[in-house]
């Protein structure tokens, strides 16, 4: 996927200013915050689960190597084969070589965020096969030729009236004047469609939410069951999965996954927690002949041991997005690349370059919301604060706010003249803004005064009516 | 000056000493009245959140020093802003290596640093304030005294015993209002959906005046307000809390 991060301003501009994103952001984004927040108060030890998972996930990520070499010993002699891959294209040339070899023509897909990250689509079907996304939300945008905007709600931003018609261009051969004003109608007009994908399919590739150390195997939560229908009709089961899925043991998997969905959807468990360790074997009613496993490291082992590797942790929830109020402004795709959201400001230029993509850690008020909910309690603020201080030791920072801080940061460190450059100035504004308290428009303050009313100096400052023995407003 | 009284040195903030040195004279009061002796270090400007938060470590390391030297020789440092106390109290020990001497000191201000209010009700157990405000209010959370420092119920336990006035709380009152500093500055467009929405938690609450304790976002709600005809006033806790509100509002005129 090219990177459109660059463009965060122009890109949040437009979702701003888009009537039909606005609506469907304003109606859904309430429901995941009420339902976490429900979920959470219910469980007495989700404090403790917190502190927990994130010792797990430190504990593993400082012993990756480890637990890599482990998992992938178990995994092969469970019958599955590791296909280690640094960069997204040899990522994206393990996956098309497999197909290839089986000659498949058709793809199943369940919700993965990593094929997105090496844009697998796209690649398979140039090599003519026909890749299928079977979660609702990725077939949805599947057709309507998008990107996720979300990392599990990927079709956050479109609305049902948006989906109702594209079903309708799309469905051509199901009667015109079918009623789909339901949701369920959708819903079962999509299920009756995939079913038939599902059986067609040759291969199967799905995500995983976590790698198992102690077993070799690995572990995807759905609520839809097409996880399930697409990793064990097709002969062959591919895993789509990064080094930072791993964790060391089945019981830290299920001290994790009690927090995973309590976090992203609000439900206790995901409807479905699907484990796999290898392909089918003698006996097994079913299951897939082969069993992949693409890890893929894509700048992830260059974050170890640096002031990012916390964000390694993280698990996907979504519970930094959906509490963002940036993102509940823009959406998902105004970010411009794969991961949306707090975690995209923090991982997107760890993954793709801080020159590329500067611009999402700088995009933050620091409110703090997301790291109040992040599960694996990832200290995002801090961490998107660290993005910015690389783009300042390396000059990446804009000039003009270069030279304004810099002057900013002299005057600061001379209280006399500070004080004497402030007094000054507040005396200046206090008697342009003259009895109305306040300024409508000021050079150089566009930014605050395009949208609302600069506040006005109340005349000389306090440090110099202090100074002057004043203890009280003359 | 009894042997006993606590010495509070005030960081004003430099929007207080800029934009409403009232806030800083009603801090004294409230100080005063639970009897604190309140001294204003000369030397201090600028907690430095603006080159911390710009990625500039070390004029803020610089600046940190600064208001360290400044600070370090009273019993209590007190802001009457959440974000500025939160810099001096969260922020500052990691602007500096681990064992060194400025860490020292820095850890030594940072634990006898306190945003206002907390100060009042946590550290001298006031419990009622001397104050009457004839209307209803409303209270934003400012998020760092929110979150980093967890003030939520101190404020209002002390508004509370404020004569006369009635709090009604608005719709997500912890919801960041977009000011975020240089943010709204750099990001306009998108702070400005951010307090537009913050607004209309705002006008629901129904009140005639809308308080909270940090001067960056008041400003930022008061001139989204006013720039859109509104008639709530608005202002910061402590004026409210010292009964100090004699004052044109914030962004108000004469």
């Amino acid at each position: 996927m090219k990177p459109a991060s660059r463009e965060f301003k122009n890109n949040a501009s437009r979702a701003l200013n888009d009537a039909q994103l606005q609506r469907a952001l304003n109606t859904v984004q309430g429901g995941f915050i009420e339902k976490r927040r429900n979920a959470a108060d219910k469980l007495p030890e989700f404090e403790t689960l917190r502190d927990q998972a994130r010792d797990i996930k430190n504990h593993t990520l400082e012993h990756l190597d480890l637990y890599l070499a482990e998992w992938e010993s178990k995994a092969t002699a469970a019958g599955g084969h590791v296909h280690w891959c640094e960069t997204p294209a040899e990522a994206r040339e393990a996956i098309l070589s497999i197909c290839k070899r089986l000659n498949a023509k058709s793809v199943t897909k369940g919700k993965s965020m990593i094929t997105e990250e090496i844009a697998i689509n796209p690649a398979l079907a140039d090599a003519g096969i026909d890749p299928v996304e079977t979660d609702l939300g990725e077939y949805i945008i599947q057709l309507r030729g998008e990107t996720p905007s979300h990392i599990i709600a990927p079709a956050i931003h479109v609305t049902k009236d948006q989906i109702e018609a594209d079903f309708r261009k799309t469905h051509t051969h199901l009667p015109g004047d079918r009623n789909l004003d339901e949701s369920t109608a959708l819903v079962n007009e999509a299920r009756q469609i995939l079913r038939q994908k599902y059986i067609e399919a040759d291969v199967g590739i799905t995500g995983a939410n976590f790698l198992i150390a102690e077993t070799g195997s690995s572990v995807i939560v759905t609520n839809e069951g097409n996880g399930d229908l697409t990793q064990t009709l097709p002969k062959a089961h591919i895993v789509m999965a990064t080094i930072d899925k791993m964790v060391p043991t089945l019981e830290d998997v299920s001290t994790i996954l009690r927090l995973l969905a309590r976090s992203a959807t609000g439900q206790e468990f995901s409807a479905y927690t699907t484990w796999s360790t290898g392909p089918r074997r003698p006996g097994d009613l079913d299951g897939p002949e082969e069993y992949h496993v693409v890890v893929l490291d894509n700048g992830r082992s260059g974050m170890l041991g640096t002031e990012f590797q916390d964000v390694l942790r993280c698990i996907r929830c979504g519970a930094c997005m959906n509490h963002c109020p940036v993102y509940q402004s823009i959406g998902g795709h105004a970010y411009g690349w794969v991961y949306p959201g707090p975690i995209g400001s923090v991982l997107t230029p760890g993954l793709i370059g801080v020159d590329e993509a500067g611009q999402l850690p700088n995009a933050s008020t620091f409110c703090g919301r997301c790291e109040e909910v992040c599960p694996m309690r990832i200290p995002l603020p801090k961490m998107m604060r660290h993005w910015r201080e690389k783009e300042f030791e390396s000059k990446l920072t804009p000039h003009t706010v270069r030279t304004g801080l810099g002057l900013w940061s002299w005057l600061a460190r001379r209280p006399g003249l500070y004080h004497l450059a402030t007094g000054i100035a507040a005396r200046a504004l206090s008697a342009m803004a003259g009895r109305r308290g306040r300024l409508r428009s000021l050079p150089l303050a566009g930014g605050w005064t395009r949208h609302r009313d600069l506040p006005a100096p109340q005349g000389r400052s306090f440090q110099a009516r202090w100074k002057s023995g004043e203890r009280s407003m003359q | 000056m009894s042997e006993a009284q606590p010495k509070v040195g005030l960081f004003v903030t430099c929007l207080i000493d800029f934009i409403r040195p009232s806030v800083g004279f009603a801090a004294v009061k409230l100080l005063e009245q639970a009897g604190c002796h309140v001294e204003v270090p000369d030397a201090q400007t600028c907690c430095g959140q603006p080159a911390y938060n710009s990625g500039d470590r070390k004029s803020t390391a610089d600046i940190a020093l600064q208001v360290i030297e400044a600070f370090e020789g009273y019993d209590y440092v007190v802001a009457p802003s959440g974000s500025c106390a939160g810099m001096l109290k969260k922020h500052y020990p990691n602007l500096f290596e681990d064992g060194s001497e400025a860490r020292k000191r820095a850890d030594a201000v940072s634990q006898k640093t306190h945003e206002l209010v907390s100060f009042l009700y946590r550290v001298l157990k006031v419990r009622s304030v001397d104050a009457a405000f004839d209307g209803s209010v409303t209270y934003h959370d400012s998020c760092s005294g929110y979150r980093e420092l967890g003030i939520s119920s101190e404020p209002r336990a002390l508004l509370a015993t404020v004569n006369g006035l009635k709090l009604q709380e608005m719709e997500d009152s912890n919801v960041c209002c977009g000011f975020g500093g240089t943010f709204c500055v750099k990001y306009p467009e998108i702070s400005n959906e951010m307090v537009s929405k913050k607004m209309a938690a705002i006008e629901a609450a129904g009140t005639d005046t809308l308080l909270a304790g940090d001067l960056g976002c008041l400003m930022n709600m008061a001139g989204k307000l006013k720039r859109s005809g509104s008639n709530i006033k608005v202002r910061h806790v402590a004026e409210v809390l010292a009964g100090d509100t004699d004052r044109p509002a914030i962004a108000e005129g004469e």
